[in-house]
């Protein structure tokens, strides 16, 4: 070991880690708006990767007819709502995102995909077509059940979270696939070569974080969603559609979800079941980070990736151990030092 | 009353189900990993049941596939389904290293034999029940070892999955290479999701090794490839017999040119001499397996199928003059039909099991390949 291993063990660990970080953003942030635990967090990063290396192989992505699926479900699981409540507000925005997104960028890829489109068309269809994925799959999963237990919701995360790495291993077949670097190569920074790739992630969690930031900080919606956080019976008393939060987190997600696919997709062979651990890392950030920090849970999940790349070096064997492991300090750490309100904080309604 | 008739109605129906069947057909169950994370191993198998034959020596053959979905569980399920249900007399599954040890303990317990068509490590309790068909672990990983003496090679590193396979191909290196003064330097492990093995092949080139290892399988073996080229190693890199198959090639990209491998002759069945008995089997079965699937569809994995349907055939062979089948003296007759040690040529080795040995090849099981251009080619 020494420092030139040491630096690039480094720049290993904080790509992956900042791919952890993304997720545990969209883990933290469906969590605290919903008390949802957004299980399948992982499972948006691999559909984002995967209809990114359909799509620079020419195909067809299996993901538009999850997309077209999903899309009609939520379309006639709404109409049914709306006709039972006789609450037709919603409705009509609700079946245009859902019937509108995957119909246009699905068509749009089966139009273009043979032509093999430049890389951003590519990016930019598969986001338009996996990110409504989220906001549908609130609609469909979830809405009904917001104020059900933190148990009862994370249960049916779990199958949701069954469902897709199904759907996935039906769509992508149980081969993995990769896709080309954005930028190959490495730069020469004179004491190390830091590659591309690590800088490309870098900038897009940054410009990501920033822009959350930003909305949360900065902009009515955003304020509404820290307000159905914060307290969602509250958000409500003063006019804030709980609802429209959660659908709202839960596209968000996505997003982030799918983005950090697009990122990871060239770094790793990626599976149609790859996402799975990929978010429980990013969980694990979150929980570092009492699962209600945002800054905590990004220096969490680089922590964990940056572990991770060390420990590999050192023990490869005992690489997944040492990183679950360090779960077990944290806690106690956390047990000790924070007063036991959480429980009550987390089921406040 | 109701309650006691109707139990005895279901005594009634259990008796008659409990019935030994009474049809003359040999049953054949073959258990596989269809679906799941193994599909792309298992596929061939189901494919090259389609060709076999309806009848072996002029008796039925009744061939049963059940999917046991890469799981454990499922393919001990399968196994008990094979011979509590279906009285089937032998056994041929499962198609993964995992799903095949767990299905052992019901063949070995109900006394049918069993071909693996994955290779597994048979363990000496249960060697009486247990064939093998793939070759195993050391005999591949011998070829390896013997190409590296051949070019002159003197240390090497391995890298594999922390699982079984994994550890079959850590072995087998560790029992192979120092018998012929090779250094093992490095010996490091990572999961078939990770998402970077930087790390793991930083510390192998730090090991300075003249050729690399890697003891992984299918897409998920050109990881550590790639890393290892990005890292700046130029020695050569040996792969399992596990990666020969298109896909390892798409995933891996150029970084994986010049990449070796230890296969089945089956692989390069055309270049073989006339004098070796693979040649004819292979091509027969290509012929036959490209009629039904489309041409370039033929594999070596196929071939196991197809080896282990030969080596069945030829037992029931021997076995129906002794016995009938369905019954217990049939599945014995069948198991030591089996291994009397005659030689039975196949697509992947010329099979020869004794009452010891239930690997039963050598090492006319193996001819080493190379990536070049794309695709795999017979190594000089």
């Amino acid at each position: 070991m020494n420092v030139t291993i040491g630096l690039l063990l480094l720049q290993d660990g904080l790509t992956t880690g900042f791919i952890y970080a993304l997720l545990s953003l969209s883990i933290l942030l469906v969590f605290v708006v919903t008390r949802v635990l957004w299980v399948p967090a992982g499972e948006f990063l691999v559909f984002g990767a995967l209809t990114l290396a359909s799509l620079q192989q020419g195909q067809v992505p299996g993901t538009v007819w999850l997309a077209v699926a999903l899309g009609v479900t939520t379309a006639v699981a709404d109409t049914w709502h709306s006709w039972r409540t006789g609450d037709w507000r919603a409705w009509s925005l609700v079946a245009a995102i859902s019937l509108g997104a995957p119909l246009i960028a699905g068509g749009l890829i089966v139009l273009l995909a043979a032509s093999k489109p430049a890389l951003a068309i590519q990016v930019a269809l598969t986001l338009a077509l996996v990110v409504p994925m989220g906001f549908m799959l609130y609609r469909v999963a979830f809405r009904a059940l917001a104020d059900k237990s933190t148990l009862t919701l994370m249960f049916v995360a779990i199958a949701v979270h069954y469902a897709l790495v199904g759907l996935g291993l039906l769509f992508f077949g149980s081969e993995g696939y990769r896709t080309p670097p954005f930028i190959p190569g490495r730069i020469d920074a004179g004491f190390t070569r830091i590659s591309w790739q690590l800088v490309l992630v870098i900038a897009t969690s940054a410009v990501l974080m920033v822009g959350l930031w930003l909305f949360v900080g900065r902009t009515l919606w955003g304020k509404a969603l820290r307000a159905a956080a914060v307290n969602r019976f509250g958000a409500r008393l003063v006019g804030v559609r709980t609802e429209t939060m959660g659908a709202l987190a839960f596209t968000i997600s996505a997003l982030i979800g799918t983005l950090s696919g697009v990122l990871i997709g060239p770094v790793t062979t990626l599976f149609y079941d790859s996402g799975f651990l990929i978010g429980l890392k990013g969980f694990v950030g979150t929980v570092i980070a009492g699962m209600a920090s945002f800054p905590l849970a990004v220096l969490g999940s680089i922590v964990i990736g940056v572990v991770e790349s060390f420990a590999s070096f050192y023990a490869s064997s005992f690489k997944e151990a040492i990183v679950f492991g360090l779960l077990i300090p944290f806690l106690l750490w956390r047990s000790a030092v924070e007063p036991r309100t959480l429980e009550a904080h987390g089921d406040d309604e | 009353m109701s309650c006691y008739r109707g139990s005895a109605v279901a005594l009634a129906a259990m008796l008659i189900m409990a019935q030994p069947a009474l049809s003359q057909e040999i049953k054949i169950g073959l258990s596989g990993t269809f679906t799941g994370p193994n599909a792309t191993n298992g596929i061939p198998y189901r494919n090259a049941a389609e060709i076999f034959p309806s009848s072996i020596s002029g008796t039925a053959v009744k061939w049963i596939l059940l999917d046991d979905a890469t799981d454990p569980t499922t393919a001990v399920k399968n196994a008990r389904k094979f011979v509590d249900e279906d009285k089937v007399d032998i056994v041929l599954g499962s198609t993964s290293t995992v799903t095949a040890s767990a299905m052992m303990d019901v063949s070995v317990e109900s006394k049918t034999a069993q071909i693996a068509l994955s290779p597994v490590q048979i363990p000496e309790a249960k060697l009486p029940w247990i064939f093998n068909v793939p070759q195993p672990v050391p005999i591949m990983v011998s070829a390896i070892i013997d190409d590296m003496k051949k070019s002159g090679l003197k240390t090497v590193a391995f890298i594999g999955y922390a699982d079984g396979w994994g550890d079959l191909n850590w072995n087998a290196l560790n029992q192979v290479a120092p018998k012929e003064g090779i250094k093992v330097v490095a010996g490091e492990r990572y999961n078939r999701t990770d998402t970077s093995v930087t790390a793991q092949a930083l510390k192998i080139i730090a090991s300075s090794p003249d050729a690399v290892f890697i003891g992984a399988s299918g897409t998920a073996a050109a990881l550590p490839h790639v890393t290892l080229k990005d890292q700046g190693f130029n020695g050569r890199v040996y792969h399992t017999h596990g990666t020969v198959a298109k896909a390892f090639i798409d995933a891996g990209g150029k970084a994986v040119e010049g990449a070796m491998m230890p296969t089945g002759p089956v692989v390069a069945a055309a270049d073989l001499p006339d004098s070796n008995p693979i040649k004819k089997v292979s091509l027969d079965f290509i012929t036959k397996y490209e009629g039904k699937w489309g041409k370039g569809s033929a594999n070596p994995i196929a071939g196991y199928a197809w080896d282990a349907m030969l080596l069945v055939e030829a037992a029931a062979t021997e076995a129906l003059k002794k016995a009938k089948p369905g019954t217990p003296e049939f599945r014995v007759a069948l198991r030591d039909a089996l291994q009397s040690g005659k030689d039975v040529a196949g697509t992947n080795a010329v099979y020869r099991f004794t009452p010891t040995d239930h690997y039963g090849v050598d090492e006319r099981a193996r001819v080493m390949v190379v990536v070049k251009d794309g695709a795999f080619r017979l190594a000089k």
